[in-house]
């Protein structure tokens, strides 16, 4: 019971720091990096005290945790990938893009 | 890879799977739940059949296992630094950042394993995966440390992708 308490509030304070996250980071790469941490850790967290709280419910959260757990990361490589693809260059102090010559030749072979 | 055809031992796999998901949100041992549970679970595998790859069943042998909770163990230690990093940089007034594309070979050869290699860095300290084109991943990393391929390899993934290696023999 007070570890589901506890659960939740752990959750709630990576989802609270996840989208401070988002305000403050420069560009979409590095919003995407706090977010998606942020909210995985936080709503699995979240999901699973719920579960502790109300016992008959454990197996369906554990179930949606390890939903969170694969989709999660899966939908953020998809936006950073689109972001790419759409010209939104990466904020960078020193320049360091690694991705840009394959970038570029695959658009040629398009 | 696996072929993606049809096979009997593919399809009951698949199906128990489906069918364990279905037990799992309804936990519940009335009858007519589990039989419908039977029947969804079956029509649904006859439409994923096409596009389910997964591990074979050696996955359940108990030296596997014993990595698959290793793996995991490695993963949630990971995933709390990487949330204790992100409340680091943020909370800290000048946002000490200093990001950058790096890119580095795998020698991974197994799909699903690349897959779950490519989820595990989104979800460590600092990196996020852009792209896999072959054996490259081009990762996103927060605090570029390193530009070298090797050193940022060893750096990134190497924990992970030794644990992977064993799995997906």
């Amino acid at each position: 019971m007070y570890i589901g308490y506890g659960l939740v509030l752990l959750g709630s304070i990576f989802l609270f720091l996840g989208s401070l996250g988002i305000y403050r980071m420069p560009d979409v790469y590095n919003r995407l990096q706090a977010g998606t941490k942020a909210t995985t850790l936080g709503a699995m967290s979240l999901i699973l005290g719920v579960g502790f709280i109300e016992p008959e419910w454990l197996i369906k959260t554990l179930f949606i945790v390890i939903f969170i757990a694969i989709a999660n990361p899966l939908s953020s490589h998809a936006l950073a990938r689109a972001a790419y693809r759409a010209n939104l260059t990466p904020f960078m102090k020193k320049k360091m893009d690694a991705y840009k010559s394959e970038f570029h030749q695959e658009k040629k072979e398009d | 890879m696996q072929s993606p055809s049809f096979s009997i031992g593919k399809f009951l796999y698949n199906w128990l799977l489906m069918f364990v998901v279905w037990f799992g949100f309804t936990s519940s041992l009335a009858p007519e739940e589990l039989l419908t549970g039977v029947l969804v679970s079956f029509i649904v595998s006859l439409m994923t059949i096409g596009i389910f790859r997964c591990c074979s069943l050696d996955i359940f042998l108990p030296q596997k296992l014993f990595y698959i909770f290793k793996y995991i163990f490695v993963f949630i230690v990971a995933l709390f630094k990487s949330n204790l990093d992100v409340a680091r940089r943020v909370l800290s007034p000048s946002l000490p950042i200093n990001p950058g594309i790096v890119e580095f070979d795998t020698k991974l050869t197994n799909e699903f394993a690349k897959m779950v290699l490519a989820n595990s860095i989104t979800l460590t300290p600092g990196t996020l995966s852009i792209d896999l084109v072959d054996n490259r991943f081009y990762i996103h990393w927060i605090d570029v440390q390193s530009e070298d391929p090797e050193e940022a390899h060893r750096l990134i993934a190497k924990n992970f992708e030794d644990i992977l290696l064993k799995i997906f023999k």
